[in-house]
């Protein structure tokens, strides 16, 4: 129940619960309109969870720590934030090894945030409350976006569809891989490894996060020798190919300044970091969508707040924000390969991306039921640690529209790059084949990869070298909930 | 050289019945399946010549097969994909495209550069059979 108090006595000056204050409203009826923020509360010992959602739907909305007489010269009921449910998280508190958690919803009404600026939503929703003292630890879960505020966002750039339709691939994955080494090629050396990699098969190739404009090989060089590897590999396979160049500058004149030049060099993409920051990346994806550019974004830094399950936020809720931002790519994870990601927990990730619409599925961490408002799609990334052999599970886990990166398993095969990327290319299209023939190609993939193998001179190679390398260590960012007949949460 | 547009180029031609296979993948998933030719390859020729319209209601994938290679035995020279139209919500796009048919040289393309201000080039890719007029290439 309630424990609002209202009236003279609720404006005494000095210090009263943030339940009393009214962030507490545990009847309080969500209204399509308003934006709900999941919390994973861990409150520090002594106070009740009550309490500390209620001080998180304050410190991100109206309160400060303090009564003040000013709030009542605003609709200031309206304003606050209210948190309305508190559910002890499972597996947690008492006879386990961590703190007692909790999830807190805390609905907000729609005229606390800005239209579409990300910025302004993430002030308030993770401005100040990640360092609040009442709480242990605090990571935000999930979040529902209602329809009205959607469609004030743009969306991406292009979208999965337009995507296809412009590069003219349908069908089946597409393929890419990251310069490798990273660091240190020049530019010259640089479009090699891009050409080699495009003839040989794949639809793109990318620069590093880290590949801006350094003494080794300034950034014009770079876009000039790439271009150069782009157009001479479309010639030779009759196929459009793209090359990502990344933009991401210390400002954000530099960052249009280099977009410029790659849209005068015939560039269809660019690509930016994750941390250039929210505003920078929706006046990227503006001058995307202005200049017929897909914006690919590498999600460099997300892994500082979003990997420990106590405190910070969910790469899924990432994914949304950046939907709404604009990016027409995001690296999401890969299941099997080098880098986090728990197999329930991606496929909420990618169903963010990709779905007009999902439901929630608590399996998969999607809390809330979403309707994406005709925002374009983005298609997610797979990069780090994966290669040919793993060809089933990642059509399997990934599905058909995700950009499949192959990094070191194109640039490290033993007959060099060009054979590196027609074993990934044939690999893929062998695998697409045999599942459009029904095929159970969760059991019977590594069969099909052999079967192509057996032709395929690059990929029998390829097979060989990487055949027993797995990366099998357990995710930090697990489901906390195992899918039962029925939920009752 | 190999024209390598469409989702099964790297795999050696398909066959008739793997051709009927992935037809049947298509019709399944209420995908419109369409046969196109075209004697330009070049990479944004967006618009091949439709052999008809989609096949919005067709059930049966043979019958699909037999419009391929009544448009193989047409243009036998040409080349000939296979594209799956998706009308559903969200999409209303190709889902599919693959190359049933190839001529028997493939030429290829020729990249042109002009070398414009600075070191930027402009490039342009010519397909050699556009050389000839339309009718008399691939003779």
């Amino acid at each position: 129940m309630s424990q609002a108090i209202s009236g003279e006595e609720r404006y005494k000056s000095g210090v009263i619960p943030y339940k009393k204050m009214g962030y507490w409203e545990p009847d309080y009826q969500v209204k399509d309109t308003d934006i709900i923020a999941l919390f994973r509360i861990t409150p520090q010992e002594g106070v009740d969870p009550e309490e500390a959602a209620a001080a998180v739907a304050g410190e991100s909305s109206t309160a400060t720590w303090t009564v003040v007489w000013t709030d009542r010269l605003t609709a200031c009921e309206l304003y606050r934030a209210k948190a309305y449910r508190v559910d002890p998280v499972p597996n947690t508190g008492p006879g386990t090894k961590v703190d007692q958690q909790y999830f807190a919803y805390i609905a907000y009404d729609l005229d606390l945030f800005e239209p579409g600026s990300i910025a302004n939503l993430t002030a308030s929703i993770i401005g100040n409350v990640f360092g609040f003292k009442a709480v242990k630890g605090l990571r935000l879960e999930d979040m529902r976006i209602p329809v009205a505020y959607l469609k004030t966002f743009q969306g991406p750039a292009t979208g999965v569809v337009v995507e296809r339709e412009r590069l003219d691939k349908f069908g089946r994955p597409l393929l890419g891989a990251t310069t490798k080494p990273k660091l240190g090629l020049s530019g010259r050396n640089y479009g090699r490894v891009v050409y080699e990699a495009l003839k040989g098969g794949l639809d793109f190739v990318k620069d590093d996060e880290n590949i801006n404009s350094q003494p080794f090989m300034h950034w014009r060089d770079r876009y000039l020798y790439c271009m150069e590897a782009v157009n001479r590999a479309s010639a030779a396979t009759g196929e459009v190919k793209g090359h990502y160049l990344n933009v991401t500058a210390g400002t954000m004149e530099e960052m249009y300044e280099r977009a410029e030049f790659a849209k005068s060099l015939g560039s269809v993409i660019i690509m930016i970091d994750l941390v250039i920051g929210y505003t920078a990346i929706q006046s990227m994806a503006k001058w995307a969508r202005k200049n017929d550019m897909i914006l690919h974004l590498h999600r460099a830094g997300n892994s500082t707040y979003s990997r420990q399950k106590n405190h910070g936020m969910n790469f899924r809720v990432i994914c949304k924000w950046m939907r709404m931002a604009g990016v027409d790519h995001i690296h999401a994870g890969t299941v099997v390969g080098k880098l986090e990601g728990d197999p329930l927990m991606i496929k909420g990730f990618y169903d963010t991306l990709r779905e007009t619409r999902t439901e929630q599925s608590l399996e998969h961490g999607l809390f809330f039921d979403q309707d994406w408002a005709s925002l374009n799609k983005v298609m997610p990334v797979a990069s780090g640690g994966i290669h040919a052999g793993q060809m089933h599970q990642l059509l399997t886990y990934l599905g058909e529209d995700v950009v499949l990166q192959f990094g070191g398993g194109t640039i490290g095969h033993p007959m060099g790059i060009q054979a590196g990327a027609t074993a990934n290319r044939v690999a893929l299209e062998a695998m697409v084949q045999a599942r459009n023939e029904g095929v159970d190609i969760w059991n019977e993939g590594p069969k099909v990869l052999d079967k192509a193998a057996k032709w395929c001179q690059p990929l029998q190679m390829a097979l060989e070298t990487w055949k027993d390398i797995t990366f099998n260590y357990a995710s930090t960012d697990t489901p906390d909930f195992v899918p039962t007949p029925e939920t009752t949460v | 050289m190999r024209l390598t547009q469409g989702q099964f180029s790297f795999l050696p031609d398909l066959s008739d019945d793997q051709i009927k296979a992935q037809i049947e993948y298509a019709v399944q998933n209420g995908w419109a399946v369409n046969v196109e030719f075209t004697d330009d390859p070049h990479p944004r020729n967006t618009y091949w010549e439709m052999w008809d319209l989609p096949m919005f209601d067709l059930r049966d994938p043979a019958g699909a097969l037999l419009e391929v290679n009544n448009c193989r035995k047409a243009y036998p020279n040409h080349y000939i994909r296979v594209t799956a139209f998706d009308n559903s919500r969200g999409w209303e796009t190709p889902r599919m495209s693959f190359i049933v048919n190839r001529p028997k040289e493939e030429p290829g393309f020729r990249l042109d550069r002009q070398e414009v201000d600075s070191r930027a080039i402009r490039y342009t890719i010519h397909s050699y059979a556009t050389d000839k007029p339309a009718g008399d290439r691939y003779q």
